[in-house]
């Protein structure tokens, strides 16, 4: 590969930010400034320089996190130092929500206006703040508990998540205040003893290994090491563990799927939650970040993986920061590393940061967003398990999946089972918001009603309208569902779906028009692009609301078509269920009432 | 290698064990409808226009890359596949300018009855679309079908740039890359129904890695592509396929061999291709070949003496 680059120099600062995020360069070939005598006599840039285009996502992360947007001389660098074509870094670059390409003000305010967040105060922020370039509309935050919520990106400085916010508080953190606020308590669930994976969220300090460690922690582990990998996946078989990130594969098979393969392999965890109404990964995380490590090192050791990563969303700095203090606290006294207490068993762990891209949460496209490619799935079969990152054997679980395990290694997979339903075992995380008294995380074994849920979060403010089970790629469902019991099986049977858990109630106060048309925005706007069936039905199905907002009749038979092709013909789980939750509106005759 | 049998439409055929489904269709002499795949590129499956049933399958297949297995039932012209292929084809046709695309594109839309009119008057107006930011977008009024339409980019002596004609097919971007040329000039930029073909900060072709190889035009199925020349006389309203001749020869450049054909109109060369069933460069040819062909057609001053040679002299120039 003979590469061009451009006569454009990176400032001092930007050279410092790639640099520390991919290591100083070796030589005037890969962008060094000095020449040294050696450079003249010897060419680099092959396959070792090429190896590097993973770091590319961290690279221009960094550039952005630290100048604020990243210019020609950045990029030209970048793809010096990593061997990557130019025009392949720009198409990375522009994939990504949270990076620039063009100039602009170094902090930036991200105002959720999803559904959640609209009616909560969303809309008026974002409309006090109209005529403002470094206030743009977001994507659901991840924080729909505390409506309304924002994201400020801050040149130089960490970012900050806001929720619940207002006007004087983006604009004083637009000037570089921090603002210290009291956060609601994510786990009010106030019977606390049927929890399993959110036992120590709340009461455990997340920021000490000691603290982890006298609650239990890595008591799951040990027994691990002594039970041996394949006796694991057994128990977690037994377990009949489903993932719990919205397509409920059993977990104990896809381990024993990867660990037939021949290695390397290896692990991720998705922690890029960007499902609109979703934030349970995100209190797990927070809450409990040396259980996640623990949980992904006995997954690492069974399958027999010697890395892992955590892809987690660039929305959520405090998770990032409280899980990179975990790990190093890990490193350091040996449950991480080239000998895991021990053990002779190597296993590291890695995070990545999303740039805002809810698309690489679909496993495949998150291989090649790690990768250093824009974040496109890749057309399945292969499936992970036998060439997923880098090409390799791959198990990808969900935080929540993953967090379940401790307790299958020490309890065993029956005693698991024994809970929930047969189909449905163990308990689910749902992650409440909306019009309901108490919103939050909770955790009720499977097969908990709906109406049940709700009264634990202390029931609706006012008459029920509709339920967003499952996510914007989930489906509405009436009041006359409040009977209906939280299972894989019954959410199937009813032509619904739990996907990552979302429970969001809307009372007679919601404008479904409004919160409908902003679903199929939403899918507009997530699209990669690269099958025609979701790039451009996505836009034709926000086209054919909007007509019908406008006055128009609802062309039923137009949306049916649309809705067809994305299910049938689309690459990904994005466009197969990008009409879903429009057409249970309509269904259930939400827009007609406005 | 062994074989496997499968069963398309009821017939049944026995294809070696590395053949995709579209492969033992065209076996069957039933090809499919492709617009992304073509034979000597690797399949990026994207289009959707050739996607089939698939027995036990939950969701439509794409016939171009899936790969044939021993005892698949498979059908080509079910209602399910009709709907999606009619859809691929409607949705692409109303927001891409699919008028000058292969012959094979139109009578495809003849075929599935593709209706363009149920979106709405499609948008035109032509406003540049390199500054989208991935996750956001205009709201739409619904009262119009958005397009890609944005205006043409000429920026060099040898070829244009129409990207309202664009469907996104990764192909030029595949011819660029690892498939043929491995320059690397252009990649497809940001998200969505914004997703484009771009050089870095769409910095214009002279100033970008491109080495005018050509292999991008002659992959483009949609005239997104074309030579400068082609360009300006249809531009003229000169450009007249049907009277065109195409002769094959072999480049006399070096000793490598590539086939070239010359599409010759007025007894001027006004396209370069080369034969993808060649052997020796699979349809991809380099500047040389594909542009460096004024010497057998001099076009002096004085020699200016048809339109067509005004034409061309203008798009040599510049
Ligand atoms: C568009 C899209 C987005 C997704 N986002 C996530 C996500 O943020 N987190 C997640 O765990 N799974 C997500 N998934 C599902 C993953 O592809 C994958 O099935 C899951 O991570 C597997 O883990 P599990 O078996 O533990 O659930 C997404 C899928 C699609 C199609
Ligand atoms: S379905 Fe949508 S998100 Fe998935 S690959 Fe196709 S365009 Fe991309
Ligand atoms: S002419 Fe050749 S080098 Fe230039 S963009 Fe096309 S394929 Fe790439
Ligand atoms: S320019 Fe042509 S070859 Fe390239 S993606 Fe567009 S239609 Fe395909
Ligand atoms: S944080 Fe605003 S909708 Fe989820
Ligand atoms: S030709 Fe098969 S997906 Fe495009």
């Amino acid at each position: 590969m003979d590469l061009k680059f451009h006569d454009v120099e990176p400032t001092p600062a930007e050279r410092t930010a790639v640099d520390d995020a991919v290591g100083a360069p070796d030589s005037t070939w890969e962008g060094a400034e000095e020449r040294s005598a050696d450079d003249l006599r010897i060419a680099r840039g092959g396959h070792a320089a090429r190896a590097q285009r993973h770091l590319l996502l961290p690279a221009l992360a960094a550039v952005q996190s630290e100048i604020g947007w990243i210019s020609p001389g950045a990029l030209d660098y970048i793809c010096r130092r990593l061997q990557v074509p130019p025009a392949d870094a720009y198409g990375v670059a522009t994939f990504y929500a949270l990076l620039s390409v063009e100039e602009r003000p170094g902090c930036v305010a991200h105002v959720c206006d999803d559904i959640a967040c609209r009616d909560s105060g969303g809309t008026a922020i974002l409309e006090a703040f109209a005529d403002r370039d470094d206030v743009v509309p977001s994507p659901c935050l991840g924080q729909c508990d505390r409506a309304p919520a924002a994201f400020i990106q801050r040149a130089g400085s960490p970012d900050l998540t806001l929720a619940p916010t207002a006007v004087s508080e983006i604009t004083a953190a637009l000037e570089g205040a921090v603002p210290e606020a009291e956060l609601p308590n994510p786990t009010p669930q106030s019977d606390r003893s049927g929890m399993r994976v959110l036992e120590r969220v709340g009461v455990v300090d997340p920021s000490s290994l000691e603290a982890f460690q006298a609650s239990g922690g890595f008591s799951a582990l040990e027994k691990s090491v002594e039970m041996g990998a394949a006796a694991v996946i057994a128990e977690v078989k037994a377990s009949n563990l489903r993932g719990r990130g919205g397509a409920a594969f059993p977990t104990g098979v896809k381990w024993e799927g990867a660990a037939r393969e021949d290695g390397p392999r290896y692990l991720i965890c998705n922690a890029d939650e960007s499902e609109p109404g979703t934030f349970k990964d995100r209190v797990l995380m927070e809450g409990d970040p040396f259980g996640l490590i623990e949980s992904m090192v006995i997954a690492g050791l069974a399958i027999g993986a010697e890395h892992g990563y955590i892809y987690v969303r660039g929305e959520y700095p405090v998770a990032t920061s409280r899980l990179r203090s975990a790990i190093d606290q890990c490193e350091a006294a040996g449950w991480l590393g080239n000998d895991v207490n021990g053990t002779g068993r190597r296993f590291s762990v890695e995070i990545r940061r999303g740039q805002g891209a809810y698309i690489c949460g679909e496993e495949t496209a998150l291989f090649n967003s790690i990768e250093g490619y824009r974040g496109e799935p890749r057309q399945k079969p292969p499936f992970p398990t036998q060439s997923g990152l880098f090409g390799k054997p791959t198990v990808v679980n969900n935080v929540e999946t993953l967090l379940n395990i401790p307790g299958i290694v020490l309890g065993g997979g029956e005693a698991f089972a024994e809970i929930g339903t047969k189909d449905s075992t163990g308990t689910r995380l749902f992650c409440l918001s909306g019009s309901v008294a108490v919103p939050g995380v909770y955790e009720v074994p499977f097969g908990t009603t709906l109406r049940a849920l709700l009264d634990m979060a202390g029931g609706a403010i006012s008459d029920i309208k509709a339920i967003l089970l499952g996510g914007a790629a989930g489906s509405f469902v009436g009041p006359d569902a409040l009977d209906l019991a939280l299972t894989f099986e019954d959410t199937r049977s009813a032509g619904v779906s739990l996907g990552s858990g979302v429970v969001m109630v809307f009372n007679e106060t919601t404008s479904f028009v409004g919160t409908t048309r902003r679903i199929a925005e939403f899918f507009r706007d997530e699209s990669c692009g690269q099958c025609v069936p979701c790039r451009v039905g996505t836009v034709r199905q926000e086209e054919l609301l909007a007509r019908h907002l406008n006055g128009a009749d609802l062309d039923r038979s137009l949306l049916d078509d649309i809705a067809a092709v994305m299910a049938d013909a689309s690459i990904c789980g994005l466009g197969h269920t990008a009409a879903t939750a429009v057409r249970s509106a309509v269904d259930l005759g939400l827009l007609e009432a406005t | 290698m062994s074989d496997v049998t499968i069963t398309v439409d009821g017939r049944s055929v026995a294809v070696s064990d590395d053949a995709t489904i579209l492969d033992a269709c065209r076996d069957l002499g039933q090809d499919q409808p492709t617009l992304c795949y073509l034979e000597n590129l690797t399949p990026v499956n994207a289009c959707r226009v050739c996607v089939v049933e698939v027995e036990g399958s939950r969701t439509l297949v794409p016939s171009c890359s899936r790969s044939a297995e021993e005892g698949m039932v498979v059908k080509t012209d079910s209602p399910r596949v009709r709907l999606s292929r009619k859809m691929v084809l409607e949705f692409l046709a109303s927001s891409v300018d699919l008028s000058q695309s292969t012959e094979e594109v139109h009578s495809w839309l003849d075929q599935y009855e593709v209706d363009v009119a149920r979106y709405g008057p499609q948008v035109t107006g032509a406003a540049p679309r390199d500054g989208r930011h991935a996750g956001h977008h205009a709201i739409p009024t619904g009262l119009t079908a958005e397009t890609v339409d944005q205006p043409v980019k000429v920026d060099n002596e040898l070829y244009i740039r129409d990207y309202a004609k664009c469907i996104l097919c990764y192909k030029c971007v595949e011819a660029c890359g690892e498939d043929a040329q491995n320059t690397f000039a252009i990649a497809v930029a940001g998200r969505g129904f914004d997703a484009r073909i771009s050089t870095e900060f769409d910095v214009a072709l002279p100033g970008s890695a491109c080495v005018y190889c050509g292999n991008c035009i002659g992959v483009c199925p949609t005239g997104a592509l074309q030579f400068r020349s082609e360009y300006e006389l249809r531009q003229e309203g000169l450009w007249e396929e049907d009277e065109q001749t195409v002769t094959r020869t072999v480049c006399s450049y070096c000793g490598v061999g590539c086939n070239l054909e010359l599409h010759v109109q007025d007894n001027r060369i006004v396209k370069v291709t080369s034969p993808m069933d060649h052997s020796v460069t699979n349809g991809h040819l380099c500047i040389k070949g594909r542009f460096g062909y004024d010497y057998v057609q001099e076009l002096g001053d004085d020699l200016a003496s048809t339109p067509i040679d005004i034409v061309l002299k203008r798009a040599r120039s510049g």
